[in-house]
């Protein structure tokens, strides 16, 4: 379905790595994007102006991808508009639920050999790979 | 400067989540089928990140603080609870059915397409849900019986 691109893969995560440290190391923060995004949208005190700073960052590092790469966006194939309204559903609830997400359990808290975002980690690739399964062998994709 | 940096560090987490495929929910689908055509490629994202920042972290802490903060804000829990569990299994879920975690999502509003601004709008709703739910006084009689009677007016007796 997808050619296997790992040299590609491994400089993007090199380059997420890169992004993470840079904001732990000037600011002293973890690069989790469901607990910024979550800020943004609930501020408290006045932790927000970092918050907005890198949410704009990732639409404008988007903008320019559309550019230099626009096979970023090459969406192939999309789960239909009601799936992908409850798949955000569950994603924005699930991530507040458990404090983090694939950045901030699965890159900073698993780099941080954190015990928390390692069973996290584990429980969503076990889940998403289960889900996948079901909607994609057992119902054969179409949902 | 903070904000600044904050900016930039977006911009670069964008491009890595480009490059390396995240923001294809195909590729997302394909590593996560290892029952099918299973694509191992974003497996090297996770290495190449968790590599970069395990090294970063570790001599980063032993600095006294970030270069522009008075401290670091790192989580400092170590309970694995029921609301962990819950939710990264909730969230998993999700992101095998959509194909999008957030950052890729966020990512990809660039694109303009109408499914990504979807799935964003029903992931901010369901993070405000999810809020909603925690601090209402029901879900917390339910979750927890036993806090019932804090949350009872206090009668005097005598």
């Amino acid at each position: 379905m997808t050619n296997f691109t790992p040299f590609a893969s491994l400089a993007g995560g090199i380059l997420i790595g890169l992004s993470a440290a840079a904001m732990l190391f000037f600011n002293g923060k973890i690069a989790g994007i469901s607990g910024i995004l979550a800020g943004v949208l609930r501020p408290v005190k006045s932790d927000t102006s970092w918050r907005l700073s890198f949410v704009g960052g990732l639409l404008a590092g988007g903008m320019l991808l559309r550019i230099l790469l626009p096979q970023s966006f090459e969406f192939d194939i999309l789960r239909p508009l009601g799936a992908l309204a409850i798949a955000g559903l569950l994603v924005g609830a699930g991530t507040r639920l458990a404090n983090g997400c694939t950045s901030g359990h699965g890159v900073c808290g698993v780099a941080r050999l954190s015990v928390r975002s390692i069973v996290a980690t584990a429980v969503f690739m076990a889940t998403a790979a289960a889900t996948v399964y079901v909607v994609d062998h057992l119902l054969g994709g179409s949902i | 400067m903070k904000s600044l940096l904050s900016f930039i560090s977006g911009v670069v987490f964008a491009l890595g989540l480009g490059i390396s495929g995240m923001t294809r929910p195909v590729k997302v689908i394909g590593f996560l089928d290892f029952a099918g055509r299973w694509d191992a490629s974003l497996a090297f994202v996770m290495i190449g990140a968790i590599a970069v920042y395990s090294m970063a972290y570790w001599w980063i802490r032993t600095r006294p603080a970030p270069l522009l903060a008075e401290g670091f804000s790192v989580p400092q829990r170590t309970d694995i609870d029921r609301n962990l569990v819950v939710g990264a299994a909730v969230f998993g879920v999700g992101w095998g059915l959509g194909g999008f975690c957030p950052g890729p999502a966020l990512t990809s509003l660039a694109s303009g397409a109408m499914p990504v601004m979807v799935f964003v709008a029903a992931m901010a709703a369901g993070m405000y849900l999810q809020g909603l739910v925690a601090r209402s006084n029901w879900w917390r009689i339910l979750t927890r019986p036993q806090a019932l009677p804090a949350l009872r007016p206090v009668r005097d007796d005598s």
